[in-house]
């Protein structure tokens, strides 16, 4: 969020104050959309992408894991969630929130966030709380078990995401030191990345990987899905502007150039690489290119855009293939390949094409462009190193209390039928 | 009687029933199968990982024939369902002891 909203929530002790900031419609429209859209990439968006990856007797399980976090994070975001992320800490302020706006205490109908009722806010940040942890799913699918994931999202959005949004957007220490990160690089998907990457590490592999083959049981459902996220992600990077102006229109410009430039660069590469280039690459390529551009959209230009998607493609068509292949690790949808990957280079180069020199928004007054690389580069690893030894501790404590992992014979059964009792698919 | 299993290549399904009809066979249970035999498979790439796919989808027919039929049915059957590539099938003739007619209760070659 590229305004300052430090203050913002305390408005809601004041109701009816009239300050220079008055409701204003057409941003509150467009935000309502941009809140629609974002949760529309969640259900159905990123659960047909992944569904259409995993086998088909799993593909179930994952449009039902997508679905449950969606209604828990949403429980929680109400309780607390929302408060620790953009409420004041007092003393603790640069790391997390404070309780002042539990169950949304100082939220009232009249309540606005800058040009915006505080509750579109709200439920539009919430949509961002729903879907890092939808990504995780791609890390440990097909073989994790539902109540441990259950608590794992539980326990993760509020050790990790709250925090690390309140780091960034809610008035904490890295957005105050001045980190660029638009529509949430570091908050979604360095965040997601990273508990993947460390969730596919503590399950362990799936029996049978990589010898035996696991292809996607149904990519047409996979390339609708991708194709959701895509237009989706017009309300995610455009609607991180909290406006319908100039800088939105800007983000979804980008947004799109970016995603076009990866697509077609994974493709490429695949197409050089293996001899044919295929459907699931440039989908996969296309979400890299949405990934990269995230925390860049409202403060790069088209030039920027398509060096970014360039990037991206290359960096995440790498990443998904051969880092994980020489790896050896089984981050089964390459949630680490793609949005670990991507979120990196992605907050890294908005540092660089933040420049109005190369078509961005401008540095900031006397900061140069080595000054806010320095200051990406922090935020970048703060994430990491934070999320990923939280995220460790997390899995190991739940691992010791209820186990993580679904036995044997249910992961060869598949879990629709052993975990949920049901078929996606009964032809 | 006869009991004549052919594994064809799926395309070939219809080009086959029509030559059957024409001389005069007219039931046949088709079933999907997967199979191979010096028909090579291929390779499917999926984000880096590649996999062997061994066995190709083929169609499997049955039909039962009077004895008589027999020669005539494996002309037929090799002339619609080859292409003169590796991988065009094989027929299986086997010896069928009974035939009953479910409806009628018919037997033998009646029922056929």
């Amino acid at each position: 969020m590229k305004r300052s909203i430090k203050w913002l929530p305390l408005l809601g002790l004041l109701p009816g104050l009239v300050l220079a900031d008055e409701l204003n419609s057409g941003d509150t429209a467009w935000m309502l959309t941009s809140t629609a859209l974002v949760l529309f990439m969640t259900i159905p968006g990123l659960s047909l992408f992944y569904a259409g990856m995993v086998r088909a007797k799993n593909a179930l399980s994952v449009m039902m894991q997508c679905f449950a976090i969606t209604a828990l994070v949403t429980i929680i975001w109400t309780v607390y969630g929302y408060s620790l992320a953009f409420s004041d800490g007092g003393s603790m302020n640069a790391f997390v929130g404070g309780v002042s706006n539990f169950l949304f205490a100082n939220v009232t109908v009249d309540s606005l966030s800058g040009t915006i009722p505080e509750t579109v806010f709200a439920m539009f940040q919430l949509t961002f709380a729903i879907i890092t942890p939808a990504l995780i799913v791609g890390a440990f699918a097909e073989r994790m078990k539902f109540s441990a994931m259950l608590w794992f999202t539980a326990i993760w959005v509020t050790l990790v995401y709250f925090p690390v949004a309140h780091w960034v957007w809610g008035g904490g220490w890295l957005g105050e030191d001045g980190a660029l990160d638009f529509a949430g690089g570091t908050v979604v998907h360095i965040n997601a990345g990273i508990a993947g990457l460390v969730a596919a590490l503590v399950l362990g592999k799936r029996k049978g990987f990589p010898t035996t083959a696991m292809p996607p049981h149904s990519l047409m459902l996979t390339l609708v899905g991708a194709s959701m996220l895509w237009v989706g992600w017009f309300g995610f990077n455009a609607g991180s502007e909290l406006a319908a102006d100039g800088v939105s229109g800007m983000a979804m410009f980008v947004t799109q150039i970016a995603t076009a430039a990866a697509a077609l660069t994974w493709t490429f590469a695949e197409w050089a690489r293996h001899g044919r280039p295929s459907a699931l690459g440039i989908a996969s390529g296309a979400v890299a290119g949405l990934v990269a551009i995230t925390p860049a959209a409202g403060f790069v230009g088209p030039g920027g855009a398509i060096v970014i998607g360039i990037a991206s493609g290359l960096g995440c068509f790498w990443g998904a293939t051969t880092l994980k292949k020489k790896m050896g690790y089984d981050d089964s949808l390459d949630c680490f390949g793609v949005h670990g990957i991507g979120g990196i280079i992605g907050a890294l180069l908005t540092g660089v094409f933040v420049s109005e020199s190369l078509g961005g928004s401008g540095l900031a007054e006397g900061v140069t462009m080595a000054g806010q690389l320095w200051v990406q580069s922090y935020a970048v690893i703060a994430t990491i190193v934070y999320g990923a030894i939280v995220t460790f501790v997390i899995l190991k404590v739940l691992d010791a209390i209820i186990g993580l992992r679904v036995d044997e014979d249910q992961e060869t059964e598949g879990l629709d039928v052993a975990l949920h009792g049901e078929r996606g698919y009964t032809l | 009687m006869k009991l004549v299993s052919a594994v064809i290549k799926p395309f070939k399904l219809d080009d086959v029933r029509e030559a059957l009809s024409e001389i005069g066979v007219r039931g046949i249970t088709v079933t999907e199968v997967k199979g191979f035999g010096r028909q090579k498979g291929h390779t499917e790439l999926y984000r880096g990982a590649e996999y062997v796919v061994d066995f190709l989808p083929k169609i499997k027919l049955e039909v039962a024939i009077d004895t008589d039929l027999l020669d005539q049915v494996i002309e037929t059957l090799c002339k619609a369902a080859g292409t003169g590539k590796i991988g065009d099938g094989k027929i299986f003739v086997t010896p069928l002891e009974n035939v009953v007619r479910i409806r009628t209760g018919e037997t033998g070659v009646d029922a056929i």
